[in-house]
């Protein structure tokens, strides 16, 4: 390259500006690769996303629709009494439902043979929802009601395609002759396909039970972590940031500061659930599981990022503003309240939204503190209840479902992520609106 | 502003965060994830069937759960550690230290552990202890003589099995899985084949003999250690037509659309041959209770009891039908639970 530069002949000024010197061929031939280059990587980014995004859909898309079992049934007094005197009530229940089942089964004339042990393996578990049904309306027993009650789970997976008989073995929990039974049933219009509004609303359900398990009560866990996070990460990582921006003093103390927060902001998430485990649960005595003690560690986790940003968003702002103000003869504080943070509103919401949208998909911070695992505790009585009492986070709950053997409950950990998509995709949404109507140029 | 009201807020949860010992209504548990499918079974129907709320169960490993056990006594301490092992007399010991002394003993039943392969893969259809043990541990028998593991195919040391590359995905350490894989199994393959004799010879003494059994081979992924769930274990299974899995007898029985499952010593592992104790790779199920906690915390004695009923952990209840081997003698651990009788007295 130098001996060329060196040659006198290929100087740039004695070339013409209508034709290409071999310089400016070559030059322009980098700029060209560098753009396909560009183009390629964000063909590569789409392509991922784009299979990424099919994948999520395809395997989730199974877990909002479930298979349903049609039925009109009476639950007699005497039926009612009798379960209740049992220790498993909610068996007893189920046991009633299926003799009746049987009944109309019987009367009916079905082309295949029908026995209760068949019923009882097409049958998901249904005695919890019969239980607490007739808990709820007392004045119902004796009356013919029309129940919609979850299929089991492999009766599900072979409606959908994803079971077929070739692949089925007898087992306790399915055999190959119940198939026959779910075919007739399906032509008599008792088994049929519905959208599984227990997914949306429901709690979690044991893993035999992957037709009662949804992310209703976890939805609500989450929502009360995310208030904790707003109501104390917002206040005091923007106090923090105003007071480090305007108002601090340069020296190697406030230099300190701005280094541990940057570093802060690097530091595994995990970390801040054994933080959260020592300081909240095992010295605070906070309860375990609850998303109180979810939303401070989180609030830990999302700081950093909330004053990183309004930081950023504050020294956007251009300095004429607050030479203006102070000229006019306002206070630093009235300079800076007045003036300064209306300006950088955008900017710090922007931040609290994405540092909030992170938090929504932390998992691993919650592990230590108890919210992952078995949390089903149905929705919270009230609001200091939905702060206290144990719940489960959206993550927590994906995480959960991913892990038990049951396929079933495998669609319904990709169903999850669809939920929590849409949520994380809402709270972007919001932010660039927030950061399109509060934006001002200069 | 409402920058105002925000801070108002904040500080309300601040006070309210300092008013401490909130009153706990629900039972706390953690522990062991061969135990947690159960566990959460038993807590759905015990939230279903009784008027206490539904309890949290969290897994993490037995000796994670046993260590949170072992905190102290108290609201923010868990009630209830699930456990795939005993106890150890370690554990009881740092149990005490920390004011932990009665603790009761329930055993729930048994789970067998299986070795299944692909559905449509190779015909892994029987294996014996030393088969096992030839094909991962670290340094074998060959020709009578202790060289590391030159095995690669199945058929190399037996010719019964299919000639196929050597792919075991087996629990790792931090599992109680893992504890009886080597018990029952590499322990068995290694005094089986000789092998351990052979160690024993070349000057090595007992214990040292039984840990260089315990070693399995590093080389080229013939053995690979498994630390999440046995969907992991699956997952690689999937994508491996070669791979040979440990798993617990319940996740395969969910699964026996993908994975079919070899005999253990000519026995077929089933609920009863488990429960026969004819199938040998098996292992008993616990949780412990803390007494302290008993009355403190509402429904911990009745989620115990309601555990071991015939109802749910007997023969024909949701958790032997879910794949746990019911205990044949639940009765007595019935009546211990009843009597609250912690470990020592009567155990």
């Amino acid at each position: 390259m130098t001996d060329a530069s060196l040659n006198p002949s290929e100087a740039p000024r004695k070339g013409s500006l209508h034709t290409q010197n071999a310089r400016t061929v070559r030059r322009n031939r980098a700029e060209a690769r560098f753009k396909g280059y560009g183009i390629a990587a964000i063909l590569v980014g789409l392509f991922f996303l784009v299979v990424l995004a099919v994948s999520i859909v395809r395997s989730g898309a199974p877990a909002f629709t479930r298979t349903v079992v049609d039925v009109e049934f009476t639950l007699s007094a005497a039926q009612l009494q009798e379960a209740e005197s049992q220790l498993f009530k909610t068996k007893a229940y189920q046991t009633a439902f299926i003799n009746a089942l049987k009944g109309q089964l019987d009367e009916r004339g079905m082309q295949v043979e029908v026995d209760n042990a068949a019923i009882e393996r097409l049958m998901g578990k249904i005695g919890g929802d019969l239980r607490s049904f007739y808990a709820d309306n007392p004045d119902q027993v004796g009356k013919a009601v029309s129940f919609q009650l979850a299929a089991s789970s492999r009766v599900d997976r072979y409606l959908n395609g994803d079971l077929t008989r070739d692949s089925i073995e007898d087992s306790r929990f399915l055999m190959k002759t119940d198939l026959d039974l779910v075919d007739a049933l399906e032509e008599a219009g008792i088994i049929r396909n519905a959208f599984n509004w227990t997914f949306i609303t429901g709690t979690d359900a044991g893993v035999d039970n992957p037709g009662g398990a949804g992310l209703g009560a976890s939805v609500i866990g989450s929502f009360f972590m995310m208030l904790v996070v707003l109501a104390l990460s917002l206040p005091i990582g923007v106090a923090a940031s105003i007071y480090l921006e305007e108002f601090a003093p340069q020296n190697k103390f406030t230099d300190l500061i701005e280094v541990n927060i940057s570093n802060l902001a690097a530091v595994p998430s995990i970390v801040f659930g054994i933080l959260g485990l020592a300081v909240f649960i095992q010295f605070m005595h906070l309860p375990q599981s609850a998303p109180l003690v979810g939303g401070l560690v989180l609030t830990l986790m999302t700081l950093p990022t909330i004053i990183i940003s309004t930081r950023a968003s504050l020294k956007a702002v251009p300095p004429s503003i607050r030479d203006a103000a102070l000229g006019v003869g306002a206070s630093k504080m009235q300079a800076v309240f007045h003036h300064v943070l209306p300006l950088a509103m955008p900017g710090i919401l922007t931040g609290t939204i994405i540092g909030l949208a992170q938090a929504l998909g932390e998992t691993a911070p919650l592990l230590l503190i108890g919210m992952v695992g078995f949390v089903a505790r149905g929705y919270p009585d009230g609001i200091m209840a939905g702060f206290t009492e144990a719940n489960s986070a959206m993550p927590a709950q994906i995480y959960t479902w991913a892990a038990r053997a049951d396929a079933s409950f495998y669609e319904k950990a990709w169903g999850g992520i669809i939920i929590l998509l849409a949520f994380l995709l809402t709270m972007n949404i919001i932010a660039i609106i927030l950061r399109r109507r509060f934006e001002r140029r200069w | 502003m409402s920058f105002l009201k925000l801070t108002a807020s904040a500080t309300a949860i601040a006070a309210l965060s300092t008013t401490a010992a909130f009153a706990r209504d629900n039972v706390q548990v953690a522990g062991s994830s061969t135990v947690l499918p159960y566990a959460s079974i038993v807590a759905e129907l015990f939230g279903d069937n009784t008027d206490f709320p539904t309890p949290v169960v969290e897994s993490g490993g037995s000796s994670a759960g046993l260590k949170r056990f072992c905190e102290g006594v108290g609201e923010n301490t868990i009630d209830v550690a699930n456990a795939s092992r005993a106890i150890r007399e370690k554990e009881i010991k740092a149990c005490a230290e920390n004011g932990v002394t009665d603790i009761i003993q329930v055993r729930i039943g048994y789970d067998g552990i299986v070795f299944a392969s692909q559905q449509s893969g190779p015909e892994f259809k029987a294996f014996q202890p030393s088969d096992i043990f030839n094909a991962i541990g670290a340094t074998v028998l060959k020709d009578g003589e202790l060289v590391d593991n030159p095995h690669n195919t199945w058929a190399e040391f037996n010719s019964d099995l299919p000639d196929a590359e050597i792919a075991m995905f087996i629990p790792g350490t931090k599992h109680g899985t893992r504890e009886v894989f080597e018990d029952k199994v590499l322990l068995k393959g290694c005094e089986d084949t000789g092998a351990m004799d052979a160690m024993m010879e070349s000057g090595m003494d007992e214990d040292a003999a039984e840990d260089a059994c315990l070693d399995v081979r590093q080389d080229g992924g013939k053995s690979v250690d498994i630390d999440g769930d046995y969907t992991e274990t699956l997952a690689r299974i999937d994508a491996n037509t070669n791979g040979i899995g440990v798993f617990g007898l319940a996740f395969y029985e969910n699964n026996t659309d993908k994975l079919k499952v070899a005999t253990m010593g000519g026995v077929a592992p089933s609920t009863e041959t488990i429960a026969s104790g004819e199938y040998p790779v098996s292992r008993p199920l616990f949780f412990y209770v803390k007494k302290a906690h008993i009355g403190v915390i509402p429904g911990l004695k009745e989620y115990a009891q309601f555990f071991v009923a015939d109802e749910i952990a007997g023969p024909g209840g949701p958790l032997s039908n879910y794949g746990l081997v019911a205990d044949p003698e639940l009765a007595d651990t019935q009546a211990a639970v009843a009597d609250e009788v912690t470990m020592g007295e009567g155990m």
